[in-house]
């Protein structure tokens, strides 16, 4: 009820750091604290890839950026042309993931 | 392409761990600062968490939402050491190495801690070590392989007890202080939340009163300041951030650090208080 005399006192810096806590926690809590599938998740796209073409074991690249709405998770597998080239490739994912509640 | 690897020269980069025994006297802020104030300078810098099961070295970097792999995963095997590096979104030359959150400290081994930190140092001129408090394994394996410490000292007895304590292993329980014949560790006091105001006041220890109980040389004089706070929530180092006599304080210590000489400065951020700011300033 008194809340907006205060709210307008706080500083933008307080508010980014509330902010930037409730997407991490919120991800933190439900999902356990990290991504601890992540090196299981590459060693099993590995697996699967190289049973259809050859690529280097350092290949892959995980990428994540976690928001508030949705986190993305971008895979890169990098592999060489046999000596036709075409533009050097790679292959992306996108996935969604799960919504955060706060 | 992928073969230029082979050519580059290698920099043996050198290992700076920040540590204080003591908790809540500024190391994650010192080692973001310290950090990004050597990248700021062209140097090409990676900074690591040691505190395995309490990261937030990545908060105060504000790269939290990017961590994939960390430093366990690379200790492991589980990951490559480029894979876990996140590189800075700011600053061309200044990479993260996160630490794990869901791992305790003995995942931190030896070998492990040694392997990662030879792969860097051919890699990158500064290697920051941000030790977690206490004196148990993780800041144990933080100052392990350091060449040079960083003590981060308030001007209050808890504080200065712990570094003291911390000054002791630093130079018996560390590679450079068992390997005969070795230089020992470079230890420097970095005095932070230091109130000029208090101090005049006889509230609080002097830097001198620091450094004579320590007996090490003085890295440098960080003022409290409400510049710390502010760059914390924004996930911004504070020598990033907006100008403060803070972070101004903080590019003092890096440039001794790289060996040059500035002179001892003591700013101040506090704003004036209320009477001050009423009947005009005194000081």
């Amino acid at each position: 009820m008194f809340g907006f005399i205060f709210r307008p006192r706080k500083t933008k810096s307080a508010q980014t750091a509330k902010d930037r806590l409730q997407i991490l926690l919120a991800h933190e809590r439900g999902s356990g604290p990290a991504p601890d599938f992540l090196p299981e998740l590459q060693r099993e796209i590995l697996e699967v890839i190289r049973r259809h073409m050859k690529i280097d074991k350092d290949a892959v690249e995980i990428k994540m950026d976690r928001g508030d709405e949705w986190s993305s998770l971008e895979i890169n597998i990098e592999f060489p042309n046999k000596e036709k080239d075409d533009s050097d490739k790679e292959a992306d994912k996108d996935e969604g993931e799960d919504k955060a509640k706060a | 392409m992928t073969s230029n690897l082979t050519q580059k020269p290698k920099v043996q980069g050198k290992i700076i761990v920040i540590t204080s025994g003591k908790g809540g006297v500024g190391k994650t802020t010192s080692a973001a600062a310290i950090s990004a104030g050597l990248a700021q300078r062209g140097h090409k810098t990676v900074v690591i968490d040691f505190d395995v099961g309490l990261r937030n070295l990545d908060m105060i970097m504000g790269c939290e939402r990017r961590v994939v792999f960390d430093f366990i995963n690379v200790i492991q095997g589980d990951a490559r050491l480029k894979q876990a590096l996140i590189k800075d979104k700011r600053l061309e030359n200044l990479f993260i190495l996160p630490t794990s959150q869901t791992r305790d400290k003995d995942a931190l081994t030896k070998e492990g801690v040694e392997k990662v930190l030879n792969e860097l140092r051919d890699e990158f001129e500064y290697i920051v070590c941000d030790s977690p408090a206490g004196i148990e394994r993780g800041a144990q394996m933080a100052m392990y392989f350091a060449d040079e410490a960083v003590v981060v000292t308030n001007p209050e007895v808890s504080s200065v007890r712990d570094s003291d304590r911390v000054l002791g292993l630093l130079s018996s329980k560390t590679a450079r202080a068992e390997r005969p014949g070795a230089e020992p560790i470079k230890a420097q006091v970095l005095l932070t939340r230091y109130d000029v105001q208090r101090i005049a006041r006889g509230e609080m220890m002097t830097v001198d009163d620091v450094l004579e109980i320590l007996a090490v040389p003085l890295l440098g004089i960080v003022p409290e300041s409400p510049a710390v706070l502010r760059a914390s929530n924004e996930g911004v180092p504070v020598t990033m951030d907006e100008p403060s006599a803070a972070s101004a304080a903080y590019m003092d210590a890096v440039a001794r650090l790289t060996g040059e000489e500035v002179e001892m400065r003591l700013a101040s951020d506090k704003r004036p208080g209320l009477f001050q700011r009423l009947f005009g300033r005194t000081g």
